[in-house]
């Protein structure tokens, strides 16, 4: 496998990951409202207390990575989607600060403020993420020096806001299954029936935005003609998704949270599998689309920084699974809590 | 409107803006991590309850403190590349694997350790739980080593080589080790880091003496303080050294910028002066109202008081960093570091005494120099980067050239707008928050209590 290609299954890695964990903080964020007493909503949010911060290190480290291995793609994309970005910063600067602040001070309003702060900064981040992805998909208008040449608007396209709505969709179901899996009780049970309705909305939002897909972006499968072993994502993403109903019906949430983290890492996979090789995609011309070749860093880069992801990523790894092996079973208040 | 606010303004007014209001925690971060691996390494050696306490009083500070620093770092992160694109094309070869790297080293180190920290008394046997902390501070430290070594490759460039021309060159890197420690980079880095305690320090020794003048908490609060104290001596002692060692290395590497540091216009035959305090004058070449040492700033540099040090006059106009910020920015850190040291020592002096907490006066003192370190702190970073304009690479980038193109200066200023309010109502939530957690005062501790509950829960 030659460096490129090594990078960017690499920063797959690091987006699967960081979908598949914070997706859940960013699905309790979206489903917070559900919540009725303060009780009930300090649950939810100690339900990802000692891990949303962890988690959003992928991200952080999803942003570095792609700065050093692809600083063209980096600096195009985020000088190009600009608004969307610092938006997008504004979000999980607004979510970061309520989950911490909240349940610091005793006073209706301030609670309430925030938890519509923690709502709204979910919801708002997750449907930027979405954008962002509907916008790799589709392709934007990126001249020949590299430079984004559209406008904000031609940003917020149909398609690129139907992946929007999927991102939520898909991350709200993420999270009921979450914390289905860390509730007891009659919440608990709650939580239940509300998972057949989150994975209604994300099975018809998912079907919708496949068409959509299948119908505005013909590139997306180009990459699957020549290479049909890839189909194999494909069968794998529909034997996730079914299998969630399958474990929440017979009442297994470990196993449903799996099978949705799978979906995930499907999706992440059918993406990079559409994109490839590009990063960005020039609706301008093919050819000045950014690829992982013509917007690398040298190979000497990506050689030390693949060094330094082998030497880090044990660690990464050992401390993810510590913190969740701590912290497993079901979540409970204490004098420590949120 | 466009002439007066150009793109490039704008893009270095929101860049000082964010970096500032982010430089606020980081710094508290790490001397608090530090303070915490220190009274929690005394508890589990003394198993002395009342270090427990402490301890559990300034982790609840510090979560607050923490939070503020991740949901304002990120946007640094994204901001090199929205703001200043060419300038990411251009060194990302090479600031880009240190950015990786802390990521990848420190931040999942941070977080991940974080929550046994905020959230594992319970759950982790003492020993572990010492270990996570010792974690927390080192994987804070690492985050300031990376981005430093960024920083001083953009103060010292080293181990690359340039491929292109004009608005289309790169920087590629040639010698991994040759990027990391380049000329400034280690002596930066202590240099900063040294800074972040003497934060920590003062900020305990703040909220400490305020509960010493209110009477409340004492056993807790004089403890508190005396670490602090003898945090922030060491420290302070460090920092000169330190801050020597430095202005050494920038003397030989960016004469313009220490030039500019000491308002040293003309160089002379003879030996540099040393201004203590003054008001430089481009125009006129000089140092207006000021004070001087004859001779100081040679011996200073080079240990005798009649070498020439390179003056402004060597540099073309065009080359040249603003005199005026640069110098008072440096001189303002350099007094207040004097000041950290003159107040400690003296407060050392009478702790021996036992006359410190009896002292009103000195606790009022300290109470309000928790402003004195944010100061310093801050003043030596605006002067190592006004120093080195007018390049945002040293010598080989100027900043205009950094900017992105595709950006226009009414999206900067929406932007500057937004993170102005949102950090002007994020900063009022913090002070309410910390001052709450300070009013509220530390838990009490029921030892037999916590050991039941350990024994029954089988951790």
């Amino acid at each position: 496998m030659d460096l490129n290609i090594f990078w960017f299954v690499t920063l797959g890695i690091l987006l699967a990951g960081y979908a598949v964990l914070d997706g859940f903080d960013l699905g309790v964020g979206i489903l917070h409202p559900l919540a009725k007493t303060d009780h009930e909503k300090r649950l939810f949010l100690n339900s990802i207390g000692p891990f949303w911060d962890g988690n959003e290190v992928w991200l952080v480290t999803f942003g570095g990575a792609l700065f050093a291995a692809f600083p063209d793609a980096y600096a195009t994309a985020f000088s190009g989607f600009y608004l969307p970005f610092m938006l997008l910063l504004c979000a999980l600067i607004f979510r970061a600060v309520s989950i911490e602040f909240r349940s610091k001070h005793d006073s209706p309003i301030w609670r309430a403020a925030w938890d519509w702060s923690f709502f709204g900064a979910s919801v708002l981040a997750t449907f930027l993420f979405g954008v962002a992805v509907g916008n790799c998909l589709n392709g934007i208008l990126v001249g020949a020096d590299k430079e984004y040449a559209g406008t904000v608007l031609d940003l917020l396209n149909p398609y690129s806001i139907a992946i929007g709505i999927l991102a939520v969709a898909t991350f709200a179901m993420h999270g009921s299954i979450f914390l289905y899996l860390k509730l007891e009780g009659e919440l608990k049970e709650r939580v239940h029936r509300w998972i057949w309705h989150t994975f209604g909305c994300f099975i018809v939002c998912y079907i919708l935005a496949t068409i959509y897909t299948l119908v505005s972006v013909p590139r997306a499968i180009h990459n699957f003609e020549n290479h049909p072993w890839l189909w194999g994502i494909v069968i794998l993403n529909v034997l996730a998704i079914a299998n969630i109903p399958r474990a929440v019906f017979l009442g297994r949430p470990g196993y449903a949270f799996f099978s949705s983290s799978l979906t995930l890492i499907a999706f992440t996979a059918l993406f990079g599998a559409a994109l490839f090789p590009n990063l960005i995609t020039s609706n301008i011309l093919p050819e000045y689309s950014l690829t992982i070749y013509n917007s690398a860093s040298s190979e000497k880069t990506l050689n030390i920084m693949r060094i330094i992801a082998f030497c880090g990523m044990p660690f990464v790894i050992s401390y993810t699974a510590i913190i969740y092996w701590v912290f497993r079973g079901k979540v409970k208040l204490g004098k420590f809590s949120y | 409107m466009s002439e007066l606010l150009s793109t490039e303004i704008l893009a270095r007014l929101q860049f000082a803006i964010t970096i500032m209001f982010h430089y606020l925690f980081p710094p508290l971060s790490i001397g608090l991590g530090l303070i915490l691996v220190i009274t929690e390494g005394i508890y589990l050696k003394t198993k002395n309850p009342i270090y427990e306490k402490i301890t559990k009083f300034w982790v609840k500070i510090f979560a607050a403190n923490f939070a503020m620093g991740v949901a304002t770092g990120l946007v640094m992160e994204f901001q090199f590349g929205t703001n200043w694109a060419t300038y990411s094309r251009f060194v990302g070869d090479i600031f880009g694997s240190a950015l990786a790297a802390e990521g990848i080293f420190a931040f999942f180190l941070e977080s991940g350790f974080l929550a046994i920290l905020v959230f594992g008394w319970d759950r982790v046997t003492p020993k572990v739980h010492f270990f996570s902390t010792l974690m927390v501070c080192l994987g804070s430290m690492f985050s300031a080593v990376w981005i430093i070594i960024a920083n001083a490759w953009m103060q010292t460039p080293a181990g690359y080589h340039i491929v292109g021309e004009g608005m289309h060159a790169k920087a590629i890197i040639d010698d991994f080790w040759a990027m990391v420690f380049n000329p400034s980079s280690m002596r930066m880095l202590l240099h900063a880091i040294i800074g972040c305690w003497l934060m920590g320090a003062f900020f305990v020794m703040s909220i400490s003496a305020w509960y010493i003048l209110k009477k409340k908490h004492l056993e807790v609060a004089k403890k508190s303080f005396t670490i602090g104290l003898v945090l922030a001596f060491i420290s302070s002692i460090a920092a000169a050294s330190s801050g020597h060692l430095l202005a050494e290395r920038v003397a030989e590497t960016q004469p313009a910028k220490m030039a500019a540091m000491e308002g040293h216009f003309i160089t002379g035959t003879g030996g540099a002066p040393l201004y203590l305090f003054g008001i430089p004058n481009s125009e006129k070449q000089t140092v207006e109202y000021g004070i001087k040492i004859p001779g100081g700033l040679s011996f200073l540099l080079h240990w005798n008081f009649t070498t020439p040090v390179k003056g402004l006059d060597q540099f073309k106009s065009e080359d040249r960093p603003p005199v005026g910020i640069t110098f008072q920015m440096y001189h303002i850190m350099v007094t207040l570091g004097m000041y950290m040291l003159f107040i400690t020592s003296v407060s050392l002096i009478l702790l021996k005494r036992k006359k410190l907490f009896e002292s009103k006066l000195m606790m009022k003192i300290y109470c309000f120099s928790v402003i004195v370190p944010v100061i310093a702190n801050q003043a030596g970073w605006i002067a190592t980067e006004t120093g080195r304009q007018p390049w945002i690479v040293y010598g080989l980038m100027r900043t205009p050239e950094g900017l992105s193109k595709s950006v226009k200066s009414n999206e900067i200023l929406a932007s500057i707008i937004m993170f102005t309010l949102i950090y002007i109502l994020l900063f009022l939530v913090w002070v309410f928050v910390i001052h709450n957690k300070v009013k509220h005062g530390p838990d009490e501790i029921f030892p037999n209590k916590k050991r039941k509950f350990i024994e029954e829960n089988n951790v």
